[in-house]
């Protein structure tokens, strides 16, 4: 049966017809048989999602990171008017240019939510996951193209939906990425806007992953058995059961919430508030904890879906760049698939100060211990495969090189916060917020980047230039440690996140103000660092090096079977059949230092 | 070029496309729903009083839903069913059917809502009535989306019997997992909410 | 189920009857016992069991989870285990309900 379809599919194609209900484009004609609006707009192919994804998540991120700029200035120099752009943002703003505590809020909670749900995971899940997953398995499109269109249009209507709130009277959010009850229910309309910008995008992200989990059963072509697939693939098959699974309590938590401050319910409504001297017309009965499980049993998951694709990337560059295959690839995908499940097991452990029992902590940090053991066997795969490899520092090596110590500092960091003694000390300080900000940042920032330097020369065609990719490596990798690693120091310290002056007001803080200053310093500096890429990114499409159909002379089949950019609807030229497992490099007696995966005979 | 896989099931799954999306869908809608029931009990532990879903509530009326609903699902499987024996006629027929009971199950929400409002029972009134609305008022909102998909494969979208009959029937199985969900849904509802 | 053929369509058309015929009948049963007005534990276990009976009822039958594939069977599964997780896990750590365990 899968024999005779794929036949098919790769006659038609090789004859240049399509034939179905989607915009069907042969690479070889010109014709505009599709308006420009089906193609690039509203189209159906993954490729193209792909990529709107991949633009769109990456303005986010630029943006995101724009208001931590603006916010470290604050941080560094309290209560001196912002430069430049100070006295553009309006008296209710930053009046004189001086921000207000308020506007401070909000820059935090947008930071946060844009971080997450518009920057990383749509890059993540929605860029490399759209482009390069169906071509990684052989797959023509996703099972379900139209749902993929959907889930764009509405990841971006969330976003869109985000962004006006800065608008609103009150501005934006400004009760955190947490949404925490009850100061959430009594915020600024922001928030409002924040629940509903939310259910877009959690919308989003269930179509998606329905999508993607579909694809990945439904779409693998002969041969690639679950074993064969790329580490990848698995990572974004991992992913989307998080998303799938995690997301809807979260929808249904900001759905209570909605209905808190709309309807004047009080799920999450204790009695007897006052606040400022007033009772709040509130009939309580609510429970604050509730929302923090809701919120949790999502965003502990979420956790792993920022990382877990990160991952998968590295896996790839790593194992093209050392020409070996991975060590312990099956570890690997155990390891993954362990990680995904226990995710859903640890969720308290953000909780220890809000008074649980201490037999329910118990349990909440031994998972929390439990759950280590995977991301570390995944590490340690990862260290032992560039063992005895004749390494190839290209430019998303050293991206992806550089992932593996940030990620492990990241992780690290992490287990003094899944121990509630040691908790108690650190919880809410700006120690959390180098910890886990070394998993996001230097940590899959550093893989995403590699992705896009890796993929780059497959999406258009041609290189991105080098020497500019190293000086976006070194700024990048150079500044970001320069920005958090100091966190530690001042959290270790005491000094509380979420200060709108960076502690200065706190005896305890003194000792460590002076390193505010270093941080911001750091921050904008991996500003200008971004330069180079933004150039490389955009002049290598027109101007970079030429190549072939595998520029990285890599064994998986996005690579390996597809031909010379761009690529058609519809992916190959003929379907391939796939005959060995992911990583054949260098194998003993072959020609060449690596075998394709479709590749029948070695 | 087309899909692989979109009315005839895989060998190894032995599942068409469409039917692994629904499942997986209907997964993340019993975490939904999951996420409210945990709201209901955790609420209701903590709760000085609780009322009784009877006291407030029109029981009679939830139970004419609830056959209202059980019918509709019976309706909906022999909508399928008569696909399967080519009987196009019956197939539309007893999918009509299952919109009209859909919309019956609407109005009888209706009467029961404006009757809360008359007698300034809101959301807001206490506890058990914010569950209540939002709980109720979610479901409702998955009817609709239900009878939307329905109506449509009853009608324009019930000319694919005409040129890929296979995969129509697909299309109405699917439909009715998604409408069994609903139904089980409120099987549930029906009891914690009116009769505890 | 696109397996089956239209002969077993016409045996599970009976099934589908007396599935609901038990259905009607438990509806009715379920209403009854409620204005017996037992006590809230009572009245808890009675109407979910027969609520589950209910619901397997529908997704056996109707949904045909009587003869599914691995795939989903293993879908719901972990599902069903998420979902007891989220279930119970809150009501534990709430400090006010754990007396309720004591
Ligand atoms: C790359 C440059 C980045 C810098 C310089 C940066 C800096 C910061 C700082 C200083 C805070 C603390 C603000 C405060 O407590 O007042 C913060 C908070 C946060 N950041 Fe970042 N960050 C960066 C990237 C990211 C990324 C990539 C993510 C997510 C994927 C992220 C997610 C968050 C979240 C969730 C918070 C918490 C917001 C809250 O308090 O509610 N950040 N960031
Ligand atoms: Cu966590």
């Amino acid at each position: 049966m899968a024999d005779e379809t794929s036949k098919h599919n790769s006659q038609k194609q090789a004859e240049g017809v399509g034939v179905g209900t989607h915009a069907h484009v042969h690479h070889e004609e010109h014709h505009h048989e599709v308006s420009f609006i089906r193609k690039y707009v509203f189209s159906t192919d993954h490729k193209v999602i792909g990529i709107q994804y991949g633009i769109t998540s990456l303005l986010f991120l630029f943006f995101g990171f724009t208001l931590m700029m603006v916010m470290r200035w604050q941080l560094a120099y309290p209560g001196e008017p912002i430069p430049w752009i100070g006295l553009l943002l309006g008296a209710d703003r930053a009046p004189d240019g001086i921000m207000l505590p308020e506007f401070y809020n909000q820059l935090g909670a947008m930071h946060g939510t844009i971080m997450v749900f518009l920057g990383v995971v749509p890059l993540a899940v929605g860029a490399f996951g759209n482009y390069v997953m169906p071509l990684q398995i052989g797959a023509i499109d996703m099972a379900f193209p139209k749902l993929n269109m959907m889930s764009y249009w509405v990841y971006f209507m969330g976003g869109v939906t985000m962004l006006v709130s800065f608008f609103l009277p009150g501005g934006a959010a400004n009760s955190g990425w947490t949404s925490y009850a009850p100061l959430a229910v009594i915020a600024t309309t922001g928030q409002t806007v924040w629940l509903i910008g939310m259910i877009f995008l959690i919308t989003s992200s269930l179509l998606g992953s329905v999508n993607f989990i579909v694809t990945i059963i439904q779409l693998r072509t002969h041969g690639l058995t679950f074993m064969r697939l790329p580490f990848f693939v698995w990572a974004q098959f991992v992913t989307s059961f998080l998303l799938l699974l995690a997301f809807p309590p979260l929808e249904a938590a900001g759905i209570l919430q909605l209905m808190d401050r709309v309807a004047g319910t009080s799920f999450f409504m204790p009695s007897g508030l006052v606040v400022s001297g007033i009772a709040l017309p509130y009939t309580g009965g609510g429970s604050p904890l509730l929302w923090q499980h809701l919120f949790w049993f999502l965003a502990h998951p979420e956790v792993y879906v920022l990382i877990l694709p990160a991952m998968g990337i590295v896996a790839e560059i790593i194992a093209n760049n050392t020409r070996k295959p991975l060590w312990g690839y099956k570890s690997m995908v155990y390891a993954a698939i362990f990680l995904g499940f226990m995710s859903f097991v640890v969720w308290a452990h953000h909780m220890f100060m809000t008074g649980m029992g201490t037999t329910i902590s118990a349990f909440f940090q031994t998972t929390t211990m439990i759950i280590s053991i995977p991301s570390i066997i995944i590490l340690t795969a990862f260290f032992l495969s560039l063992w005895g490899g004749s390494i190839r520092f290209t430019t998303p090596m050293l991206f992806a090189l550089a992932f593996l110590p940030m990620f492990g500092i990241g992780g690290l960091t992490g287990l003094p916060l899944g121990l509630a003694p040691p908790d108690i000390h650190l919880h809410d300080t700006y120690y959390v917020i180098g910890h886990f900000h070394y998993v996001v940042a230097p940590g899959t920032l550093m893989a995403l980047f590699a992705g896009i330097y890796y993929w780059y020369p497959k999406v258009t065609g041609r290189m991105m230039n080098d020497m500019l990719g190293k000086l976006h490596f070194w700024g990048s990798f150079i500044f970001l440690n320069g920005v958090f690693m100091p966190m530690f120091i001042q959290g270790l310290a005491g000094v509380s996140r979420r200060l709108y002056d960076g502690g200065e007001q706190y005896a305890h803080a003194q000792s460590v103000l002076q390193w505010n200053e270093v941080m911001s310093v750091s921050a904008w500096l991996l500003g200008l660092a971004q330069i180079p890429f933004i150039i490389n990114f955009f002049l290598s499409a027109k101007n970079g090096k030429k190549v072939g159909d595998n520029p990285w002379d890599a064994t998986t089949l996005d690579m390996a079977a597809t031909t010379s950019p761009p690529l058609a609807h519809g992916n190959f030229e003929r379907v391939p059949e796939v005959h060995r497992p992911p990583y054949e490099y260098s194998v003993p007696g072959a020609e060449r230092d690596f075998i394709p995966q479709h590749e029948r005979t070695a | 070029m087309n899909i692989p896989y979109t009315s005839t099931a895989r060998p190894d799954t032995g599942l068409y496309n469409a039917k692994l999306g629904i499942w997986l869908f209907l997964a993340s809608e019993v975490m939904l729903f999951g996420a409210l029931f945990s709201t209901y009990i955790l609420l209701r532990v903590n709760a000085v009083s609780w009322p009784h879903g009877y006291e407030i509530l029109n029981v009679p009326l939830a139970t004419l839903n609830t056959v209202v609903l059980i019918s509709s699902s019976v309706t909906m499987v022999m909508a399928w069913a008569s696909l399967m024996m080519k009987k196009f006629d019956k197939y539309k027929m007893y999918m009509g059917l299952t919109i009209l009971l859909a919309l019956v199950f609407l109005v009888v929400k209706y009467f029961e809502y404006s009757a809360k409002f008359e007698h300034h029972l809101y959301p807001s009134t206490n506890t058990f009535l914010a569950i209540y609305f939002t709980v109720t008022a979610l479901h409702g909102l998955h009817i609709i989306g239900g009878v939307i998909v329905n109506a449509y494969l009853w009608g324009p979208g019930s000319k694919m019997w005409k040129t890929d009959p296979q995969r129509f029937t697909n299309r109405v199985e699917v439909a009715g997992l998604y409408w069994h969900f609903v139904d089980l849904v409120w099987i549930f509802l029906f009891p914690v909410l009116y009769l505890l | 189920m696109d397996t089956a053929h239209a002969d077993d369509v016409k045996k599970t058309v009976r099934t589908y009857i007396f599935v609901f015929v038990a259905l009607m009948g438990l509806t009715v049963i379920t209403v009854a016992i409620s204005y017996l007005h037992l006590s809230v534990t009572a009245a808890v276990t009675v109407a979910l069991i027969v609520a589950t009976v209910k619901a397997s009822l529908v997704a056996m039958y109707f949904m045909h989870l009587v003869s599914e594939r691995k795939a989903i069977y293993w879908t719901l599964a972990l599902t069903a285990f998420f979902f007891i997780l989220l279930m119970f896990l809150p009501i534990f750590t709430d400090q006010n309900s754990t007396r309720l365990f004591h």
